[in-house]
């Protein structure tokens, strides 16, 4: 049983990375309206890209040292998404700007398919080993243990994040994203190109979503082609939880979805006199999706949704 | 017939023919298949399996126009419960049943499949009832999260007391027995031998056509009319005096029972149950057969549900040794391009055809000319 | 012609920062054609929403046939008998005419699933019943010949006249209109308002929101004006139409320019 500190920091660590996922779920809903059910897959892209960039040149130069690898890494892994993420925009979204709201949400998991399938043909089905570039000797702080993979989740994390905001408040292209997730027709009648609006927003989303792939894989070590679902999954939840559409809610839906399993999982067997065991994790980020759903889907810092006749 | 075809709407001699026909040809099919082995006719009857999955799901997405991501949970419902009430496990594991049943637990298939239905549509109701009133892709999402729930639950069931037997699941299902006939044997008829495979296909060519017969019936009434009309404008509906949340959680609870009654004839075909028959990729093949056959439109779903359940098998025979000449080697396997044409074929029907292959032809008269300059009907 | 169909008092409704209605209400007796007229914006949208059940009132009473009755739910409503069209037509566009007014008929219609999928002979009787008075109705609005056509296909005239036909099928007793004539030609709206007319012979109540000041004082027993969510005038056509406060309404006060038209 670890103490409280220490799920409260592993709950700091999935949050983080939930966060940076759910940002661009909730980017893309909020201008288009549109669930990018593939976004998940993207984040799968960017942890193998980054593998196998990193096992190539840790073979040219074994000498290297292991955070120069892991930003190699990540640095390949984030072009990669954005075109992968830009394609997906063009080819299979675009088109259905306009048509009912069942047929994108078909090709989305259309492609989510597509890109899991492609990864199976590229990096083959089995789980792959992602090497431990950092040294992973457990600092201990305040009763509770973490390494330095932890450390770098949560502070980088938070400082993409404030950029993030930065960029969406303080420029002039987050006031054209702003307005073109408002009304597109008006941002455009405004000088607004809501193409490359849209396709900004995407290309940050891989962005975060590469970033956030490698750093799952550094965390727990592993990767393989399905890697991107249950994350993806559950930070469509956080982005929910904290108002789709609302950049600062999916920080904060992130943050608190991850406290919520890390927390649930290491007290449900209290819980529930043990019956139920922590392998039932994933079951909390399904049960809160539906909850805020049924009972506030305008999540936690969202707007009403009213429907007038 | 006049469904398939609207236009032998006037020739009912010819439309008569054409049934007898078909039927024809779907009873001596399995013999045609099966000179190709028996894997074949195990795959007709998956197919008709599947039909009726869509055709429950059709009920959900087509008519009332509710995005199911998560349909296979009652497939699983079904499942589950036949394997539990036909099968050595309860017994392996609970006293108590065993004692109750010393002879085996047995429950004849009629006593079965009410239950399955009825338990299916009881999920479907308790699952339906808070979130249908959320919008497309909201509920679309929901029912996802419902789906994997029941699949974990399913897969963790077995401790501390073994329900479902975990990632293992229960084998040793009963066969069907029908007045006697056990399906699980190979039968003698007098001039041929009809193996167990053959007795099921048939089995399901009955019950897909029943299902058929049901849909048809449930298209053209008022319920169905109502559906339509809620999938149409739904606040237009309300305000003509439908209940809207109750008929669509009759739609919700209707599929739902197709589901799980389909589940229960898997369960005793297969022998065997585990949650990884039931996962997420099965949920979206069935919806990948509706949205690529015809949404709403029985003939087209028939049409998804055979081409997504064959084609498959057509591949595994034929894409490996292909593979091997071509390249010497094989790059995918026939699982990974099933897959990967799923997702190819989801995204480009939507792109090129999104009203299916097969789509319902223009309802009404749609005079060409200007609406106001109509030709007399 | 002594007894009330409708009576609806006390209604308020806030939204947000706007009080949409205030104090607003109604007293309809059985076969009148009952008028709601106003500016644009003035509230009669919202109070229709309100009684039908699409809105939840902040407050007010409601009695349709001297039973008091809930507007909690629209469907609720259209069982108890107050049918209603659209501002904006809310038609199924890709059901054909006859099936849209057939879809009037479920309110009154009890058939199951069950009784559908096993065919009984109940189930038949009530399809065939209800086929025979949706062509009726179809006929009763002028528009029989385009009973296959897809709805959406009619023209605009005609669609009206479908949303008509459809309301009455739930067989209501009280017909909500929510400008019936808006975007209608003179000919068009000569011809509704025989058919209104028609319709009030065969003593089913009206109440109609209108923005054609002809049409509704050539056929209006009752008005009511509303004006910013508030009752400014109430009575006979003539009355209202002499009334200082209702001129003001439409027209703007004594230093606007003559002849201005209302917006």
């Amino acid at each position: 049983m670890e103490t409280l500190i220490q799920q409260i920091l592993n709950g700091l660590v999935l949050g983080s990375l939930y966060s940076l996922i759910a940002l661009g779920y909730t980017m893309v809903y909020g201008i288009l309206n549109l669930i990018n059910f593939a976004h998940g897959d993207v984040l799968m892209v960017g942890a193998l890209t980054a593998l196998t960039t990193i096992m190539f040149l840790k073979a040219q130069f074994p000498e290297a040292p292991g955070w120069v690898l892991l930003i190699a890494g990540t640095v390949v892994a984030i072009p990669v998404c954005v075109i992968v993420s830009l394609v997906i925009e063009r080819v299979a979204y675009r088109p259905l700007r306009n048509a009912p709201r069942l047929a994108p949400l078909i090709t989305a998991i259309g492609v989510s398919i597509t890109l899991q399938t492609l990864a199976m043909i590229i990096w083959g089905r089995n789980y792959m080993t992602f090497p431990q570039l950092l040294p992973q000797d457990p600092i201990q702080f305040a009763g509770a243990t973490v390494t330095n993979t932890k450390i770098l989740v949560i502070a980088l994390s938070a400082i993409i994040m404030i950029g993030l905001m930065l960029l969406v408040n303080r420029t002039r292209l987050g006031r054209a994203m702003r307005a073109t997730a408002e009304n597109p027709r008006v941002a455009g009648l405004m000088g607004v190109n809501p193409d490359f609006v849209i396709a900004v927003t995407f290309a940050i989303g891989a962005a975060l979503a590469a970033v956030a792939g490698v750093m799952i894989a550094a965390t727990y070590g592993v990767a393989h082609f399905y890697m991107g679902f249950l994350p993806g999954l559950k930070a469509f939840t956080a982005a929910v939880l904290g108002g789709i559409g609302n950049i600062p809610g999916a920080m904060v839906g992130g943050i608190l979805l991850g406290l919520i399993e890390a927390l649930g999982a290491g007290y449900i067997g209290q819980l529930t006199g043990g019956i139920l065991g922590s392998h039932y994790q994933d079951v909390f980020a399904f049960i809160v999706l539906c909850l805020v759903l049924i009972v506030r889907p305008s999540g936690l810092l969202g707007e009403r949704i009213a429907d007038r006749a | 017939m006049t469904l398939f075809f609207p236009s032998l709407r006037d020739k009912p001699a010819a439309a008569f023919a054409a049934m007898c026909a078909v039927g024809v040809v779907l009873l001596v099919l399995p013999f045609a298949a099966g000179y190709f082995g028996n894997a074949w006719v195990r795959a007709l009857a998956f197919a008709a399996l599947y039909v009726m999955l869509a055709l429950g799901l059709n009920i959900v997405v087509g008519f009332a126009g509710l995005l199911d991501l998560g349909y296979i949970a009652f497939y699983a419902v079904g499942a589950y419960t036949y394997a539990l009430l036909a099968s050595p496990h309860l017994i392996g594991n609970f006293e108590a049943v065993a004692a109750a049943f010393p002879q085996g637990l047995h429950t004849s298939i009629w006593l079965v499949i009410p239950m399955g239905a009825a338990i299916a549509a009881f999920f479907g109701v308790i699952l339906g009832a808070p979130v249908l009133k959320l919008r497309g892709d909201y509920l679309a999402i929901v029912t996802l999260g419902f789906g994997e729930i029941i699949r974990i639950f399913l897969n963790n069931l077995n401790a501390p007391l073994n329900f479902t037997n975990g990632p293992q699941g229960i084998t040793l299902i009963d066969p069907v027995t029908i007045v006697g006939l056990n399906f699980g044997r190979t039968v003698d008829i007098g001039f041929t031998t009809l193996p167990s495979v053959y007795l099921y296909y048939y089995l399901f060519l009955f019950l897909m056509l029943v299902t058929i017969v049901i849909c048809i019936r449930l298209q053209d009434s008022r319920l169905g009319r109502a559906w339509m009309a809620i999938r149409e404008d739904d606040i237009a509906a309300k305000a003509m005096g439908i209940n809207v949340r109750n008929v669509k959680l009759l739609a919700f609870a209707l599929g739902a029972t197709f589901g799980g009654v389909s589940g229960t004839m898997f369960s005793a075909f297969q022998g065997f149950v585990s949650p990884e028959s039931f996962s997420l990729m099965e949920s979206i093949i069935v919806l990948a057969m509706i949205v690529l056959g015809g949404l709403g439109h029985i003939p087209g779903v028939i049409l998804g549900a055979v081409l997504l359940s064959i084609f498959p098998e057509l591949l595994r025979h034929t894409v490996v040794p292909i593979q091997e000449q071509l390249f010497g080697k094989v790059l995918m396997d026939a699982e990974v391009l099933r897959m990967l044409l799923y997702g190819l074929a989801m995204v480009f029907i939507m792109l090129y055809r999104p009203k299916g292959l097969w789509p319902a032809p223009e309802h009404g008269v749609n005079p060409a000319a200007r609406p106001g300059k109509p030709q007399t009907a | 012609m002594s007894d009330t169909i409708l009576e609806v008092k006390g209604v308020n409704k806030r939204f947000g920062g706007l009080q949409a209605l205030s104090e607003v209400g109604v007293h309809i007796e059985r076969g009148q054609i009952y008028g709601l007229i106003g500016p644009n914006g003035a509230g009669k949208t919202t109070f229709f929403n309100v009684i039908t059940g699409l809105y939840t009132p902040d407050s007010g009473t409601f009695e349709l046939d001297r039973k008091p009755y809930s507007p909690s739910a629209p469907h609720k409503v259209a069982e108890a008998g107050i049918a209603r069209t659209f501002q904006n037509i809310r038609l199924f566009p890709d059901m054909t005419a006859l099936e849209n007014v057939m879809v009037g008929r479920h309110v009154r219609t009890k058939a199951t699933a069950l009784g559908a999928v096993l065919r009984t002979r109940a189930t038949l009787l009530e399809e065939a019943a209800i086929r025979k008075r949706s062509l009726e109705l179809l006929d009763y609005v002028g528009i029989a010949k385009y009973a296959d056509y897809q709805a959406r296909t009619l023209a605009y005239g005609d669609q009206r006249r479908l949303e008509i036909a459809r309301a009455l099928a739930t067989d209501p007793k009280l017909l909500a209109l929510d400008e019936p004539a808006a975007g209608m030609n003179a000919t068009e709206k000569m011809s509704l308002r025989g058919l209104l007319s028609n319709i009030r012979k065969d003593s089913a109540t009206i109440l109609l929101i209108e923005h054609d000041v002809k049409l509704v004082m050539g056929l209006c027993d009752r008005v009511t004006v509303l004006d910013y969510g508030k009752i400014i005038a109430e009575g006979t056509p003539a009355d209202v139409q002499r009334n200082a406060a209702v001129i003001e309404a439409y027209l703007g006060g004594a230093h606007k320019p003559a002849g201005k038209e209302a917006a």
